[in-house]
């Protein structure tokens, strides 16, 4: 599959983002504080849509924030969302929701996509992301 | 500002426990700015990591919220000033935080963001997670992606009821005055 992968390093307000053709495995790691989320997160759902055309067998989406703000929360269901449109296509996707130890907050919004999106959702608590 | 003014808003600021105090355009620089000088400052302090973290990411959510206010304007140079300025204090009582702020707004906003807030007021802690993901689910997203979320989010992490205040000042503004309290 020729497709070029992202891989962009976390800043103070934004993800790193590693987004791999090859294996099938899309991680979002850091935090997600942009003032203008949507133009942050285009290219990542683009890249998706690129991506379900010729999928791995398997995708795994590895979210492991530390904190994301609410101008980021509509674009990350946006993101699920685009994965749910590939998913049994021609690709199986699997979610890994990451979240700290004691982390009520994060645990109850990966609950809150749980609820939402129709995706194989795994909650795993890590010590720290 | 005269030199007795200097001492006596410094006074003020002490006996009201104002940790932090900034008073400005909300750019995405000074945004950016605050955050920073804030985890700085948090960083130095004994409370909880968890408390620490809910204090910041309401300060988050209360400045984009007036970053984006300001944004939603169409002529930026049409704006008068005092509508593009806003205050932002937190403050530490014991081991009690507040996030305020203070910010003109058209008086035609004033009754939606009203009936807004006395609606997440009414709302216990399921009813609000209830309503986050109403509005998450079903949002339309501005072209920055604000979603009307950010104020059921400040509640929520805030554990407590929202306490605001509209002053009328002029036919075509208000003063909205807000605070936080994370516990």
């Amino acid at each position: 599959m020729n497709m070029e992968n992202i891989l962009r390093e976390g800043s103070a307000k934004t993800p790193a983002v590693s987004f791999d053709s090859t294996s099938g495995i899309l991680e979002l790691k850091g935090r997600s504080i942009p003032e203008n989320s949507v133009e942050f997160y285009k290219p990542l759902n683009d890249w998706i849509d690129s991506y379900g055309s010729t999928p791995c067998d398997k995708t795994v989406v590895d979210i492991k924030l530390e904190y994301f703000n609410t101008s980021s929360s509509k674009c990350i269901l946006d993101l699920f969302k685009k994965l749910e449109r590939i998913n049994l296509k021609g690709t199986e996707v699997h979610v890994n929701w990451y979240f700290e130890q004691d982390d009520e907050d994060m645990e109850e919004a990966g609950e809150d996509y749980q609820a939402i999106i129709k995706l194989p959702f795994k909650m795993i608590e890590v010590e720290e992301i | 500002m005269s030199l007795e003014k200097i001492y006596s808003l410094y006074k003020t600021m002490e006996q009201e426990k104002v940790i932090l105090s900034f008073n400005g355009v909300v750019t995405a620089d000074f945004l950016t700015a605050v955050l920073d000088i804030m985890e700085n400052k948090m960083s130095n302090l004994n409370d909880s990591p968890k408390i620490k973290k809910k204090v910041f990411n309401v300060l988050v959510e209360c400045l984009q919220n007036l970053y984006h206010h300001i944004d939603e304007e169409d002529d930026l140079k049409k704006m008068s000033k005092r509508s593009k300025s806003a205050l932002v204090m937190v403050v530490k009582d014991m081991g009690d935080f507040f996030v305020q702020t203070g910010n003109y707004i058209d008086k035609k906003s004033v009754s939606i963001l009203d009936e807004r807030l006395k609606k997440i007021n009414s709302l216990d802690k399921e009813d609000l997670r209830e309503y986050y993901r109403e509005v998450l689910g079903i949002g339309n997203v501005s072209s920055k992606g604000t979603a009307g979320l950010g104020m059921i989010d400040i509640a929520r992490k805030s554990g407590n009821k929202l306490e605001y205040e509209f002053l009328e000042i002029d036919e075509e503004f208000s003063f909205f005055s807000l605070n936080v309290k994370i516990d």
